[in-house]
């Protein structure tokens, strides 16, 4: 019984931790510059076709294919935050939303041009393949390293933001855009880097989690529940929200999928309905 | 991919064209016209390709002129698990394209929404894969000429008792062919004096399936029986499967063989062999009928490996064929129906018939286990049950 409870802990630890890489760049941006980017999930999604397309056609180690995704979405997201995105910086929720919900669609579209609309299969390298059991309970190797990955990406995110010059100016320009504006910090050239590395997260969370959650072209819809999810119930612009909020959605995702699996699949949402009538700015939010 | 794309493109122009042709009453005299309703794009346009695969091999074996009339086939895409739109199509096809026959869907919803439409137009309806068992109770005329879940679950229990297996636990999709197989794999398994331990339905669009797996290999049974929809959803359950050693930790799975579907069983590695599936085909199936078809789908497209989507497809179409030829040209459903009940003949799978009491398809069901041979990963025939009827009516 307390075996097969650490065993879904971990299970769930893990999906947390996906959760989180492909989220974290949704709320960073949504939270400094107001901009509702619902094709975020299309950015996870082109990561997972960068990943498998050079996996199973030019045959790349699957560890090289994932800096090759984060840096092909970071391309991909500079062009369209330079070319569509700054457009509508100031324009009402309405606009924002019909333009990126319109970027889903096409994505949705232009994925199943090239790649068709199956499954696309990934092949793990042996070593992140079986598991390796600890005390009775079973660590999927795949598994582990998605904890390792989401606590090496967080420990990093939260030591730029803290730490250096640079995440002082996106504080500075998260608190008061004006007042930053004001003392000679390049808030647009700040919220370009920010939006390139947030998107190039959700791209590489995106090709980590094929092997776990798989890869269609509805990907991009069927995921921006679960990051809008994520970002909700974390609070705009919190690092430490949104890891406490994907951690906390995933354990309960998998414990209810576990032990209640009549309605296992719902188990999350009631989760989020009962920390936002709780914490209705989300667990770190701070706006009021 | 190139293929399916240029399929889809020739399957539209030709229903432009069609739907042109149609307006003209003339032209309309010396054709025949078949009405193919599929799910040509969406998440089961592989499926839908599938089956195309196989019409397409019987129109080319057979030519497109039959007793003195030509065949026209008129494709139309449901975009999915989409029932009105299949309904809406069904309809076009029946007052506008005035077709003789109706056929295919991947899916049950799509075939009972058109179920209605095939009754009242008095059209026959040939069912090329949708596998719920009651579909074919809910039109008149419906024939079938694929399988359904109940024909090879109820077996697959009764072969499993046999060959030691007591305990059983169950894993679904919570879907209707999920509840299909679950309930007639558990009323065979206890009939035969098997007892079932668990049971766990899964969603049928769910993103994970390493909970599910887990509480079954927690549960620690003796074997599992799995069923979940061919394709990414089986890719997806395989791999959690994989990931938690299920079979290495002692627990036999054992399933339908759309678990380890031939279109999709070489991508699923090593992790499929050994596993015992039960299915009225496989592309490894020895015979020359069956040489001269995979041989034959595979020169008209060699992107996808043909599975039993695509004996339904051609074996269906084939049908169709020996109905046109029996009634001279002289298209009547009432007269096809009574033509398709007393059908029998020799398909790829082996030999077929219609029972006339239920229009649903009488067949061998065969037990395999995945085996690599040469560098392919294929379901290896080695036990048969002849002459199965559908167990769910």
């Amino acid at each position: 019984m307390f075996l097969s409870f650490l065993g879904v802990m971990f299970d769930g630890i893990a999906y947390g931790m996906l959760l989180f890489v492909m989220s974290v760049g949704l709320s960073v941006t949504m939270g400094m510059m107001g901009f509702i980017n619902l094709a975020h999930g299309a950015f996870a999604m082109l990561g997972g076709y960068v990943c498998t397309t050079l996996m199973n056609q030019y045959h790349w180690p699957y560890l090289l294919t994932l800096p090759a995704a984060f840096l092909a979405v970071v391309a991909v997201s500079v062009i369209l935050e330079r070319g569509l995105y700054r457009r509508l910086y100031g324009a009402s929720d309405l606009d924002q939303v019909l333009l990126t919900i319109g970027l889903v669609f096409m994505s949705v579209a232009t994925m199943t041009f090239f790649w068709g609309t199956a499954q696309q299969p990934v092949n793990l390298p042996s070593y992140l393949s079986g598991q390796w059991s600890l005390g009775g309970v079973g660590l999927g190797f795949y598994r582990l390293f998605l904890i390792g990955f989401g606590v090496a990406v967080s420990g990093l995110l939260i030591f730029t933001v803290e730490r250096t010059s640079f995440g002082a100016t996106v504080r500075a320009a998260v608190d008061n855009q004006k007042m930053a504006a004001g003392i000679g910090i390049n808030v647009n050239g700040v919220f370009a880097v920010t939006f390139a590395i947030g998107s190039g997260l959700a791209g590489l969370g995106g090709a980590l989690g094929v092997n776990m959650v798989g890869l269609d072209p509805t990907f991009a819809v069927k995921f921006l529940v679960y990051f809008l999810l994520v970002v909700s119930v974390g609070g705009l612009n919190s690092i430490g929200g949104t890891l406490t909020a994907a951690l906390v959605l995933g354990v309960s995702d998998v414990a209810g999928k576990y032990y209640v699996p009549a309605v296992g699949a719902f188990i999350i949402y009631a989760v989020m309905v009962a920390l936002l009538m709780w914490r209705p700015n989300g667990l770190f939010g701070r706006r009021s | 991919m190139k293929i399916s794309k240029r399929g889809l493109l020739i399957g539209s122009t030709a229903a432009i064209l069609a739907s042109g042709l149609g307006a003209s009453g003339a032209m309309a005299e010396g054709t025949i016209k078949i009405g193919v309703i599929l799910e040509y794009s969406g998440p089961f346009a592989v499926q839908a390709k599938e089956i195309d695969n196989g019409i397409n091999l019987a129109l080319e074996q057979r030519g497109d002129s039959i007793a003195g009339k030509k065949i026209e086939i008129i494709r139309k895409d449901t975009g999915g698990p989409k029932p009105d739109v299949a309904k809406r199509l069904a309809t076009e096809l029946v007052t506008r394209d005035k077709v003789d026959m109706l056929a295919g869907v991947v899916l049950t919803p799509n075939a009972l929404a058109i179920a209605d439409v095939a009754t009242q137009a008095k059209v026959p309806f040939v069912i090329m894969n949708a596998a719920t068992s009651i579909i074919t109770a809910k039109s008149p005329y419906i024939v079938r000429f694929s399988f359904t879940l109940p024909q090879v679950s109820a077996p697959l229990a009764e072969w499993a008792f046999k060959n030691g297996i007591k305990e059983a636990y169950t894993l679904v999709s919570d879907y209707g062919p999920g509840l299909d197989a679950e309930a007639s794999f558990k009323k065979a398994f206890t009939a035969a004096g098997g007892k079932i331990v668990g049971d766990v339905r899964v969603p049928l669009s769910n993103p994970d399936f390493a909970p599910y797996v887990q509480r079954v290999k927690d549960a620690k049974p003796q074997a599992v029986f799995v069923f979940v929809p061919a394709g990414a959803q089986a890719i997806g359950l395989m791999k959690a499967a994989a990931e938690r050693e299920l079979v290495k930790s002692g627990i036999q799975m054992i399933g339908t063989g759309d678990m380890t579907d031939d279109a999709v069983l070489q991508s699923m590695g090593d992790a499929a062999l050994g596993l015992v599936t039960s299915h009225h085909y496989s592309y490894a199936h020895k015979s020359p009928h069956n040489k001269a078809f995979t041989d034959g789908v595979e020169a008209i497209d060699n992107s996808l490996r043909p599975d039993f989507m695509t004996v339904g497809g051609y074996d269906g179409m084939i049908a169709i064929y020996k109905v046109i030829e029996q009634l001279k040209g002289k298209m009547d459903g009432d007269k096809a129906m009574a033509i398709f009940k007393s059908m029998k003949f020799e398909s790829p799978r082996g030999p077929i018939a219609i029972d006339p009491a239920t229009r649903d398809i009488v067949q061998d069901v065969y037990i395999r286990r995945v085996e690599k041979v040469g560098d392919k990963l294929v379901n290896v025939e080695f036990d048969k049950i002849p002459s199965v009827k559908d167990p769910g009516k």
